[in-house]
Parts: structure tokens; sequence; C-alpha cells
């Protein structure tokens, strides 16, 4: 390390090189785009079943992603299972009558909340709950059904 | 008999005592770090020794495992047609463990070594002695920079390992093994979480650079100031920050990724 010059132009290399790592990690590798909007508002749905969701797992309408799984409660009076969730402020014009249901990605992928809009004029608002929902399939529960009606037709 | 008894007993004091002179030396290490503001110039001399010189093995070493990891994530993933998740098999590996592991043995072999080496030769050829004539405090001119520089390094490099080898991942999976680009990049960001997995990585890297680097001042300073002093003090820096990294990256990982 002779002249100090060159030695720091170094180290601010090596310091520009680190941060730019990082940036890139944050930006590039991981899903900042899902923290940076915390805001938004919240809604909740009951289901009969949610086997497989979880807090952070993706909302989405026609295949976009619109928000994020905040919370999964149960409600010990109803037995359903309660989830919370937050959606981007900008799609804050959801139909009153909008379902959720929970379907897998791929056969045996994550479990997500699919939304399919609905036909009325008035729209969800912040801590509304929707009401009309679809429990998530249990892949067990399928097969059973199958094997039990394919028993049935032998019986025939 | 007796014998074995007070052996055994002088051996586990002489730990404990060594384990407390280094806490002290930490303590006081860091009691002086606010005396570096005004000559912050030493401390950007130890970076360059301790963190730019140590650049090549570390973008060498994360493009490799980089590679590596691509490779044997296509060949076990493509088994289950699953090589679409190749993304977040290397980028989870290095983010989460490889990259803070790896680059602090990396950094305790490279920089953790020539730190103890060029302290306990500063020991044994009376420069220390020297500037405590001289009025001058060895711990603040000496060890503080040369510990406040590992500690800032430490998470820089690690940062640039894992974002070189996930460079490393994309060069073997997509350009040489065709996994499809967008889905490599896309299945990565649908799994990498910034806080659960970037920031804890980050974590680890800090921790990790703040033991490293204390291993080794610690050891530069209480070497035994003989040239075989040196040269064990040496080794010892380099076995012990193993030890601790991996150890401790263990008790790090129960607590973050544990539940």
């Amino acid at each position: 390390m002779a002249n100090p010059r060159t030695l720091e132009i170094w180290v601010g290399v090596f310091v520009a090189a680190g941060i730019a790592a990082l940036f890139m990690l944050t930006m590039r590798v991981s899903n900042l785009s899902g923290v940076l909007n915390e805001g938004g508002y919240v809604l909740t749905a009951r289901f009969e079943n949610i086997s497989g969701l979880k807090e952070r797992s993706p909302v989405t309408m026609a295949g976009v992603n619109i928000g994020r799984v905040t919370k999964i409660g149960f409600d010990p009076r109803t037995y359903q299972a309660i989830v919370t969730m937050r959606i981007d402020n900008r799609f804050d014009n959801l139909p009153r009558d909008t379902s959720a249901a929970i379907f897998t990605a791929g056969l045996l992928g994550e479990k997500y909340i699919g939304m399919e809009p609905g036909g009325s004029d008035e729209v969800l608002k912040p801590g509304n709950e929707i009401e009309l929902t679809q429990s998530s399939l249990v892949l067990e529960q399928l097969i059973g059904q199958f094997l039990f009606n394919k028993a049935a037709e032998g019986d025939n | 008999m007796i014998n074995l008894l007070a052996e055994l007993g002088r051996r586990a004091l002489d730990f404990f005592e060594r384990l407390g002179r280094g806490h002290l030396l930490l303590l006081s290490i860091l009691w002086r770090q606010a005396g570096l503001v005004p000559r912050f110039w030493l401390v950007i001399q130890q970076i360059y020794s301790v963190g730019v010189l140590s650049l090549l093995i570390i973008v060498v070493s994360g493009l490799f495992v980089g590679m590596v990891l691509g490779l044997q994530g296509y060949n076990i993933l493509v088994d289950f047609g699953a090589e679409e998740s190749l993304g977040t098999v290397v980028s989870l590996t290095l983010v989460r463990e490889l990259g803070p592991v790896v680059t602090a043995l990396l950094f305790a072999g490279r920089a953790g070594s020539a730190l103890t080496a060029e302290i306990g030769l500063m020991k044994a050829t009376e420069q220390l002695s020297g500037m405590e004539m001289m009025a001058v405090d060895p711990i603040s001119r000496v060890l503080a920079p040369r510990f406040l520089a590992g500690v800032l390094s430490m998470p820089l490099l690690a940062s640039i390992f894992s974002a070189v080898g996930v460079l490393g991942g994309y060069m073997v999976g997509v350009v040489l093994l065709g996994v499809d680009e967008g889905a490599y990049w896309s299945q990565m960001q649908a799994s990498v979480e910034i806080y659960e997995d970037i920031a804890n990585g980050f974590i680890k890297s800090v921790v990790f650079g703040v033991v490293a680097t204390w291993i080794a001042v610690f050891e530069g300073y209480d070497a035994i100031p003989t040239s075989e002093g040196v040269s064990r003090a040496t080794t010892r820096t380099v076995v012990h920050t193993s030890l601790a990294v991996l150890g401790l990256d263990f008790i790090l990982t129960a607590l973050m990724f544990g539940d």
C-alpha cells in the first residue's frame, strides 16, 4: 500500500462492491416489492378448511398477486378458520360479493388464495369480511372419495 | 493421582484465565472505538488489508460454490422435474448458510491469520512495548482499528460472496444446463424473504465478523513473544475461529430458522 490515494480508491471500490452486492441480494433475489407495500387494507374470510395455507401466502386475483395472508386464526364457536389478509391499496375496488377460494400452485405446490370478482356495485371496505369462500382441497380426502366411488362401482 | 488432578485444575484455570483476558480485551477495544473517529484513516488502511485484499479469494470461491450448487442442485431436481426451483435452492443455500459461513472460514484463513501474525510479531519485536514507552496506547492505536475494519469488512465480503454465488448458479443452471431464465429468478424471488433470509444472513455475517476479528486480534495480542509463540497463535486463530463460527452458526440457525 504505497500511495494513500490508490488505497483510498481501492477501499471505496470494495465498499461500493459490497453495497452493490447487498443491493442485488435485496432487489433481485428477494421479494422486496412485497415488503415495501406494507400499506394496504385488511380483509378477513372464514374457511371450513385451510390446510396448507400459511402466513405470507399470496392472495391473487386473475392470477395477479394483489396481497398477502397476514394472520390465520381459529373461531372456537363456529370451528372455522379466520384468515386475515392485507390487500394492496391499488386494488381498492373489489366488489362486495367477491369470492375467495384456496388453490394449490401446481400439483404439490404452495397454497394460495384466489379471488373471483363478483358483480356488485358496492366495494369491499377495509375490515370487511368476504362471505363467499371455498375451502382448500385436501388430497387425502380426494383420494379417499375416489377410492370409495370405485369400490361402490365395483359392488354394482 | 493428585498430580493428575492438579494438572486438570491448572489447565481449567488457564482456560478460564484466557477466556477472561479475551473478554476484557474485547471490552477495552469496544471502549476505545469512539477514539477512532478523528483517526479514521487507520481504519481505512486496515479495511484495505483485511477486506480489499480478501476480495479475490472471496469472489473466486463464491463463483465456484455457486456453480457447484447449480450443477448439483440441477442433477437432483431434474429427477423430480423440478429444475425450475434451482434458483430457490442456490439462493437460499447461499444467503442463509454458505455465504456467511464460508466467507467467515476464508476470512479466518486469509485475514485473521495475517492479523494475528502481524500483532504477534509487533509484540515479539517489542513494538507494542515501544508504543507504551511513548505513551501511545497500543490497544487504541493497533487493535481497535483492526477490529473495526474486520467487523465492517466481513458483512460486505459475505454479501459479495452470496451475490457472486447466485450469478455462478445462474451461469451453470441457465446458460449451461438450460433452466428457464425467468423461472430461475422468479422462483428465487418468490421464496427468498428479505427479513427472514437476507437480514438474518446479514446478522450472521456481522456476528461472525466480530468473533473472527476478536479471536484474531486477541491471539496476536496474547501470543508468547517468540517466533514459535507467534506461529502457534496463528494456528490457533484459524482453528478457534473455524470452530467458533461453525458452532455459532448452528446456534444462530436454530434461533433464526428454528421454529
